[in-house]
């Protein structure tokens, strides 16, 4: 029956897919990788001064240094502990806040409209207010980051939500599932392409937020890090923790790429055809 | 409620309205036990909204109408849920009848497609799992509106052996919304003419199944129906077949 028909076609779609997909990430490295090379070969040559912009090479080897005596490590473990505490807190807020202003006609009429309003403020912008309220020491930057990945997470979750099929709900309404069945089966699993979405940008957020905030008053952490090697003219220090929050960036996305192809399987099909 | 045969599916005076429309002004049907009705009308004469209503999909209808508790829909559009396997969307809201399920989907000849997402699936397919969602309820009656009239001609006419099949297996009852003349007399023991917001007319069909269009009385049958529905007879009425 048709059913044979279609199981090879996919399996073609696969064996072709699989070769170009490969090529093509090869291909991506190669101008990364050119511009590395450009850069160094500048730096010995003497083109770029080396206390504007030290090569790749002079940083990596910096990297290396502040690794093995454990600054490096220290540092990054309370940037990484503000992140997740900050991450956490404005995640769960937007969770919570986003599904009722989405699932519920009152939830929607009360939340929607100060978040759409506070949505207008950048959030960097409340640090002076953040001082006055928490203070300068470890809360302010929790609540930065908190704040950050709140708004994206919070837009997202209620867009998908929002976005959801009502003859999906319906179609779920007559096989007889009750309201907390629907958002189990219909609701959650039709959001959380959503919500991947929303999370990833909140990563970056709680990245963005995390610079400006280790940037006052603060002890440890990259952004520490960056502005001691400033005070010291250590521009080697400087890149070094671009260089860091570059790769965390490229991290989180590579993890939540990997979350969300298991989690999202169902939609491999769809792009295949 | 009404005092109806046990397994029956009635409606009494079912109205509805949008806005100063009324497109329902007072339904009365009975489908019996093991019964298929087919409900024809024009587009916009309300039958699909008669069968969201027999559905329980909308609240704002008033009148009576009882509808046996194990009832199944099938839509128009397959309604799968994409993040499920088929396996799954047929189970959804029957726990604990793996078995049931997986019986449900060889019947509808998908036993080995079990696993497969519903994207990975042709529309045909897809309206096949959609039937084996409904039998896996083992339903006394079955709601469908216009369950084969997104599929291609000639998967049409597969699907509506299969539903033959199925129906003379299982004797469950249905309502069927269709405008589709031809359907109605291949499917139904019955068919009603929605016209007004009323049913208008009611239709026997006594033909042995299974049937096809070329079988004696037919024709005439079909000439009926659509002269009920208001299509010029001398269009399919002048010369059997031919325009």
């Amino acid at each position: 029956m048709s059913s044979l028909l279609v199981a090879p076609d996919v399996e073609v779609a696969h064996d072709q897919k699989v070769p170009r997909k490969r090529r093509v990430r090869w291909q991506r490295v190669v101008s990364p990788v050119l511009i590395l090379a450009l850069w160094e070969a500048a730096a010995r040559a003497g083109l770029i001064a080396e206390d504007k912009l030290p090569a790749p090479s002079a940083v990596l080897a910096t990297g290396w240094r502040l690794a093995r005596d454990g600054t490096l490590g220290d540092h990054l473990l309370n940037s990484l502990s503000r992140a997740a505490i900050g991450l956490l807190i404005g995640g769960v807020l937007a969770l919570v806040l986003g599904a009722a202003a989405g699932l519920l006609r009152l939830g929607d009429d009360a939340i929607d409209p100060p978040v759409q309003m506070a949505r207008m403020l950048p959030h960097l912008a409340l640090v002076p207010l953040l001082i006055i309220w928490v203070g300068i020491g470890e809360s302010m930057k929790i609540t930065l980051v908190a704040l950050g990945t709140f708004f994206p997470l919070y837009f997202n979750v209620y867009a998908g939500i929002r976005d959801i099929d009502e003859r999906l709900v319906e179609a779920a309404k007559t096989c007889g599932l009750g309201t907390w069945a629907r958002i189990r089966h219909v609701v959650l699993p039709g959001a959380l392409p959503s919500l991947f979405l929303g999370l990833r940008l909140a990563i970056g957020a709680a990245w963005l937020s995390l610079v400006v905030g280790e940037q006052t008053n603060t002890q440890n952490g990259i952004g520490f890090l960056m502005m001691e090697a400033r005070e010291f003219s250590q521009t080697d220090v400087v890149v070094l923790g671009l260089f860091v929050y570059a790769t965390l960036g490229l991290l989180s996305d590579v993890l939540l790429r990997v979350l969300e192809r298991r989690a999202l399987a169902w939609r491999q099909g769809l792009k295949a055809t | 409620m009404a005092a109806g045969v046990e397994g029956d599916m009635r409606a009494n005076g079912v109205r509805r309205s949008f806005g100063a429309v009324r497109v329902l002004d007072g339904v009365d049907l009975t489908v019996g036990d093991g019964e298929v009705v087919a409900l024809l009308g024009g587009s916009g004469s309300g039958k699909s909204t008669l069968l969201r209503i027999l559905a329980g999909l909308d609240p704002d209808a008033t009148g009576e109408f009882t509808v046996p508790p194990r009832h199944a829909v099938v839509f128009q559009e397959h309604r799968l849920l994409p993040w499920k396997r088929v396996i799954d969307n047929v189970g959804l809201g029957v726990p604990n009848a793996r078995e049931r399920c997986r019986a449900a989907l060889a019947e509808v000849g998908l036993a080995d497609r079990a696993r497969a997402w519903p994207a990975e699936l042709s529309g045909g397919q897809l309206q096949r799992v959609a039937f084996a969602r409904a039998l896996a309820r083992e339903p006394e009656v079955l709601l469908l509106d216009e369950p084969f009239g997104a599929l291609d001609a000639l998967t049409r006419l597969r699907m509506q052996e299969l539903f033959g099949r199925l129906r003379s297996r299982h004797g469950f009852a249905a309502l069927l919304v269709t405008h589709d003349v031809d359907e109605a007399l291949l499917l139904a023991d019955r068919a009603l003419v929605l016209d007004g917001g009323r049913i208008a007319a009611e239709v026997a069909v006594p033909l042995a199944y299974p049937r096809a269009q070329d079988m004696p009385g037919f024709g005439e049958l079909r000439r009926e129906l659509l002269d009920l529905l208001g299509v010029p007879v001398a269009l399919s009425g002048s010369g059997e077949g031919s325009r």
